[in-house]
């Protein structure tokens, strides 16, 4: 019966085990088909057209929208099919800005692979390339549509994935775009800044924004004072770039790095994680007690944030006020030098590195702003940093680890599993439990908040009543969950939503991950965890000094926001 | 109007219409088609009114429930197909037919025709010197074979009692009374009628299809997005003959198990908009459409929508697509339209065209049907017959007929004496036949055999002065606009296909160019994600084929056979006959032609724009042009 359900791909026989589409199955014999459009968890879209088969009929099929059936024999790689893979790309460059030595996107780009790996020399046909006006309106992402090869991968992770809908096709033909509606800027639109559609785009035509030269100029000046926070998702989506292993913890290096670069000082941002924890677990327990605004949702995510002002400011009062562990990490320590720099400093200049885009659009809200300037001066994404630590000529790998600086060097596990999917939720959880028993520990983390999941659900036992958290990840099912809410179809205590996908390891500032990989980064951080001596917020020894001295009535001030309706 | 309850209430209604159209004998039917209306028809219509209401004539505009044969119907009827000649006015019981109607011919038409039974002959039809006073008669109508189009032209396509009285709505009542569904699925096969869109496709077995999921809802939509550049059947059926496509929908409705029906017209058909939309709230008011049919307990309720001038969402998937408010793109398959179609769900979808042939299916039966056109493509097949012929229009014929009866019977010959070069078959989807393919039976069969499709039936007949390359260009450009966008061969390769075609009829052709645009047809139609992408390039296809030569002449002699393309027309002053009068020279925009005074002037190839200025201002007939 076995012969029942198998196929051949260019003569291996593979059996097809409920593969959605040839795509899968031909992977299965370890060939890897050149796909512009295709992504696993996307809709099929077929456009590009490059992953084309041939049966034994000569019957041509795209791959990628082809049902495998029992007795299939196709092959992969004919004369025919090399000949039309490469007109179709000899097509797309025709229309493509071929200027890769300047582009953002060089060397991390499909189009570039695809046409070297093709031979691709001469282009028969007149670069007709309109130059067309870029975006560079949102802090966060850059769109440059001379560079787009209409793929629609960003349209469809925006709309199919995000629920943002912020981009879509305009007009037709060879006129046709990806466009806001009515081509108004990006920051004008419902644009969250998530950054998604950056991390699928194959080519430069939407990339995240550079915003290293300025952070290397404050490095250069010598008045002033360059401090640094590393948030936990960088160290483990640092390495695989710069020649570690895929989800190795890297922050040693990191600091070292930042270090020998000349930052002055840097920091932990699961420091400002346990910060987070132990204000927004004093807000949670508050509002259960007091039934308010109930469910409580996380902010710590900037996308997120946004997505409920533009699309459910309703839900604006169930925000945590606690403000992110950038910002509240970034108020901290703008207050602390504030009155006193180091010797010969005239102006303290802080970045953050994230692996966020939208961390560049919170770091520019007004709520962080002071009038010394805005708390986090600039926020450079893995991405950038992964550029910086290539332009200064550092063997990263070769680095020896440095820890991060004192008197702010102190973090608990519980800030560092904020990077991923169910980590802010499991630290609070911590925080509000009876005790730190080893058992207990592990006890909230088996409840069911950790793992890929998009929506994960569990009840905890809290006094006599049982509370219902959501975790989600993913702005679509965040969008799922409100629906639910609205209708009255759920009711939850605490949901924490982080917009990408997996949380913060798959943020758009990140460099690429397949979707295979994304739990390799949430298992990097739970390992840094598993190792750490202080294993919940309110454990940090900082924090008390923290409280006591700095922030001490100023607690408000420092650590929460209140995001209103705007309009 | 009442609201019919029953098969008796149907019945009895067709009576009474039946007895007042058998009562109405005098009838002036102005055709209200969009080609007429165009040319003033609706004007006429008013001036006729006008005039016989001034004369006392009892005008009957609508069909009354109590006539008296005294009166004079006047009905503004769908299209006749004979647009060339519009306006037309066609008069009953003589069944004469006017052509190019003015308003100030009403009053004879009145005076003459109405009071006193007379033909205003000099606005009958004439060809070669003969007379035709019915319609019937003149050449163009009397090969034709009108099954589809049977009532277009001759009822009021405005009111569903005319409709009754020819015998509408006999098939809907039959599908509801004396049949199951899984007859009437039966005999759509048995009458193997194929989908009259383009493909060909079986009704009958994309009906069953549907009928067969197990999903709930399903739909029933009608394409009539007519895109084809020149084709207007289906227009003809929605504005002339409304309540026939409506019928063949509900009886779709009630052999697949559906309740909801679609129709997708193109905005750019307001007329048949506006009388579908009349049509269906006339059927909902007298219960033929809405909920518990004639007290069956079937309900089937028809909505518009019109698309936004996109050629594309005549596509299926695009179409079902923009129905739901979405970018008309279409997108890959499996699964297909039956399974997952309009809101996901199973969906049939025909054309216009293929609707309206089912109420004749039902009424008179598979075996009659069959009985028409060849076996494997029974039935008739409209087309829009075009180009440099003596009679365009809209045509019906049976399928099987060749090339030949419809050109040269139908059409009436080439006009001004010009050859037959070739006919542009199916659109820009379709190829070019030429003399030699002139005997091909019209059917999908053999035309598919000649690589050629019937698609939705476009006919542009060519003579000897069309360049083949500038065909080609010219249909290209109407694909290249009209593409999506989505996919990369057909967004990016149609536009340097028509990139190509441009600077061959523009003289700048190059060595190589044939081979580029066979290599670019080749990887386009093998790879497109749709049937639009895949068929675009089928016109240079068979350009190319069939007049390869004239593209070489364009590239390597920089000269166009045809004389057609202005780029590479050539203006000499022969010598012998120039006076030296300057005359062209002082006309000419560019200075391109020099000389001195009573000898003969020379043009400047260089910078010659080809404008014809010097042919038409010479008094001595001393500038040619050279092909």
């Amino acid at each position: 019966m076995q012969l029942n359900n198998m196929m051949t791909v260019d003569g291996v026989p593979v059996r097809i085990e409920g593969e959605r589409n040839l795509l899968e199955v031909i992977s299965k014999v370890g060939t890897i088909m050149p796909v512009f459009c295709y992504h696993s968890y996307l809709s099929i879209y077929g456009a590009c057209r490059m992953c084309m088969v041939e049966d034994d009929r000569g019957r041509l099929m795209a791959a990628c929208s082809t049902l495998p059936e029992a007795g299939m024999k196709i092959r992969t790689n004919t004369g025919r099919l090399r000949r039309y893979r490469r007109n179709i790309l000899e097509l797309l460059l025709a229309e493509h800005c071929r200027d890769c030595t300047t582009c953002g996107n060089s060397g991390k780009c499909k189009l570039q692979d695809l046409a070297a790996q093709f031979g691709i020399k001469d282009i028969r046909f007149p670069n007709s390339r309109v130059n067309l006006a870029g975006d560079s309106s949102s802090p966060c992402i850059v769109r440059e549509p001379g560079k787009c090869i209409l793929c629609g991968d960003c349209v469809r992770e925006c709309n199919e994935v995000q629920h943002v809908g912020a981009i879509d096709f305009a007009h037709r033909g060879s006129k046709a775009t990806i466009s806001t509606a009515f081509d108004i800027p990006l920051a004008e639109s419902p644009c969250v800044g998530c950054g998604q559609c950056a991390a699928a785009c194959p080519t430069g035509a939407i990339i995240v924004r550079d915003d290293t030269r300025k952070v290397w100029d404050m490095i250069d000046d010598p008045e002033t004072f360059v401090t640094c926070e590393i948030a936990p998702a960088v160290r483990v989506g640092i390495g695989r770039e710069l020649g570690l292993n895929i989800s190795e913890n890297a922050v040693g290096l990191i600091v070292a790095a930042l270090h020998r670069m000349g930052f002055d000082e840097v920091y932990d941002t699961s420091t400002g994680a346990d910060l987070t924890v132990i204000e927004e677990a004093g807000e949670f327990v508050e509002r259960v007690q007091k039934g308010e605004n109930i469910p409580l949702f996380t902010s710590c995510c900037p996308a997120w944030v946004q997505f409920v002002e533009k699309k459910y400011p309703e839900f604006l009062p169930n925000l945590s006020t606690a403000r992110s562990p950038m910002s509240m990490f970034a108020a901290v320590i703008k207050e602390i030098y504030k009155d006193k720099l180091p010797e010969g400093k005239k102006r303290h200049y802080h970045v953050a590195l994230m692996p966020c885009t939208a961390k560049k659009f919170e770091a520019k809200r007004g709520e962080f702003v002071t009038e010394m300037g805005p708390n986090t001066d600039d926020v450079i994404t893995t991405q950038e940093l992964i550029k910086m630590i290539k332009e200064s000529g550092i063997i990263f790998k070769e680095l020896e680890p440095e820890s991060v600086d004192m008197p702010f060097g102190t973090m608990s596990g519980a800030g560092m599993i904020f990077g991923v999917t169910g980590g802010v939720t499991e630290a609070v959880l911590r925080k509000i439990a009876s005790d730190n028993s080893r058992t207990t520990l592990a006890e909230i983390a088996y409840t069911g908040v950790r793992g890929m999941d998009s929506v994960k659900e569990a009840d905890i036992p809290f006094g006599d009543k049982t509370l219902k958290i959501a975790v989600v990840s993913g702005l679509g099912n965040a969008e799922g969950l409100l629906k639910k809410i609205k209708s009255g179809e759920a009711h939850y205590d605490l949901i924490e939503v982080m917009a990408c996908p997996g949380g913060c390891i798959s943020g758009a500032g990140q460099p690429y991950i397949s979707h295979r990989h994304r739990s390799k980064r949430g298992e990097g951080l739970y390992r840094a965890d598993r190792v750490s001596t202080i294993k919940r917020s309110q454990d940090n020894p900082l924090m008390k000094e923290l409280y006591e001295g700095v922030m001490k009535g100023k607690v408000h001030e420092l650590l929460h926001v209140d995001y209103v309706k705007k309009g | 109007m009442t609201r019919l309850m029953s098969r008796q209430d149907l019945q009895n209604l067709r009576n009474v219409c039946q007895q007042a159209l058998s009562l109405e004998t005098k009838k002036i039917l102005v055709c209200g088609g969009t080609g007429c209306v165009a040319g003033g028809s609706l004007d006429i219509y008013a001036r006729l009114k006008a005039m016989m209401e001034e004369r006392g004539i009892p005008v009957s505009v609508e069909l009354a429930h109590e006539p008296h044969d005294e009166s004079v119907g006047l009905k503004k009827s769908g299209c006749h197909g004979f647009c060339e000649m519009g306006p037309l006015v066609r008069v009953e019981p003589q069944g004469w037919l006017y052509t190019k109607v003015k308003l100030d011919d009403c009053q004879e038409i009145v005076e003459k025709t109405i009071m006193n039974g007379e033909c205003v002959e000099r606005l009958a039809y004439k060809q070669n010197g003969e007379i035709y006073r019915k319609q019937e008669e003149i050449p163009f109508y009397a090969k034709q074979h009108r099954v589809v189009l049977e009532h277009c032209g001759h009822i009021n396509a405005t009111s569903v009692l005319d409709y009754l009285a020819v015998g509408g709505y006999q098939a809907l009542e039959k599908a509801l009374f004396d049949m199951s569904a899984g007859e009437i699925l039966d005999e759509v096969s048995e009458s193997n009628l194929r989908g009259r869109g383009g493909g060909g496709f079986p009704a009958g077995r994309k009906w069953k299809s549907c009928a067969r999921q197990k999903e709930t809802p399903r739909y029933i939509v009608c394409n009539g997005d007519e895109g084809d550049p020149g084709a207007f059947m289906d227009r003809s059926v929605m504005e002339g003959d409304p309540h026939r496509l409506i019928e063949g929908m509900i009886i779709a409705g009630i052999a697949i198990g559906s309740s909801e029906g679609y129709i997708y017209v193109r905005a750019e058909y307001p007329l048949a908009v506006e009388r579908l939309r009349m049509a269906i709230a006339q059927a909902e008011e007298i219960g033929l459409l809405g909920d518990d049919i004639l007290g069956t307990g079937f309900s089937f309720h028809m909505h518009i929508n019109r698309g936004a001038g996109a050629f594309v969402c005549g596509e299926g998937s695009a179409l079902t697509a923009s129905i739901e408010g979405k970018r008309g793109m279409p997108r890959v398959k499996p699964p297909r339209t039956v399974e997952h179609g309009l809101f996901d769900k199973p969906t049939n979808l025909n054309n216009v065209e293929t609707y309206a042939n089912v109420p004749m299916i039902i009424t008179k039966g598979a075996q009659w049907y069959k009985s028409i056109g060849p076996e494997n493509s029974p039935g008739t097949k409209a087309f829009a017959l075009t180009g440099n012929i003596n009679n365009t229009g809209l045509i019906e014929v049976p399928m099987g007929t060749t090339l030949r009866e419809v050109i040269f019977d139908i059409g009436g010959g080439m006009r001004g004496g010009g050859k037959f070069k070739a006919v542009q078959i199916g659109g820009p989807s379709g190829g070019c036949l030429t003399e030699k393919e002139l005997d091909i039976p019209l059917d999908f069969d053999s035309l598919k055999k000649v690589g050629a499709m019937i698609g939705s039936g476009g006919l542009v007949v060519m003579d000897d002065k069309t360049c083949m390359v500038e065909v080609a260009r010219f249909f290209m450009n109407f694909t290249q606009n009209e593409s999506c966008g989505k996919c990369v061969p057909c967004r990016e390769g149609t536009k340097r296909m028509l990139e190509i075609l441009e600077r061959i009829v523009a003289g700048q052709g190059r060595d190589g160019d044939i081979e580029l645009l066979e290599e670019l047809a080749d990887t386009i139609s093998n790879t497109a994600l749709c049937g639009l992408g895949k068929t675009a390039p089928s016109p240079v296809i068979s350009t190319i084929k069939n007049f390869r030569s004239e593209y070489e002449a364009h590239i390597y002699e920089k000269r166009c056979p045809a004389g057609a393309c202005s780029k590479l027309r050539r203006f000499v002053i022969d010598p012998e006959k120039c006076k030296g009068c300057s005359k062209c020279a002082r006309n000419c925009p560019v200075n391109a032609i020099t000389g001195v005074v009573k000898k003969p002037f020379t043009i400047n190839q260089d910078k010659c724009i080809k404008c014809g200025a010097c042919k038409t201002n010479c008094a001595f007939d001393a500038v040619r042009e050279e092909a």
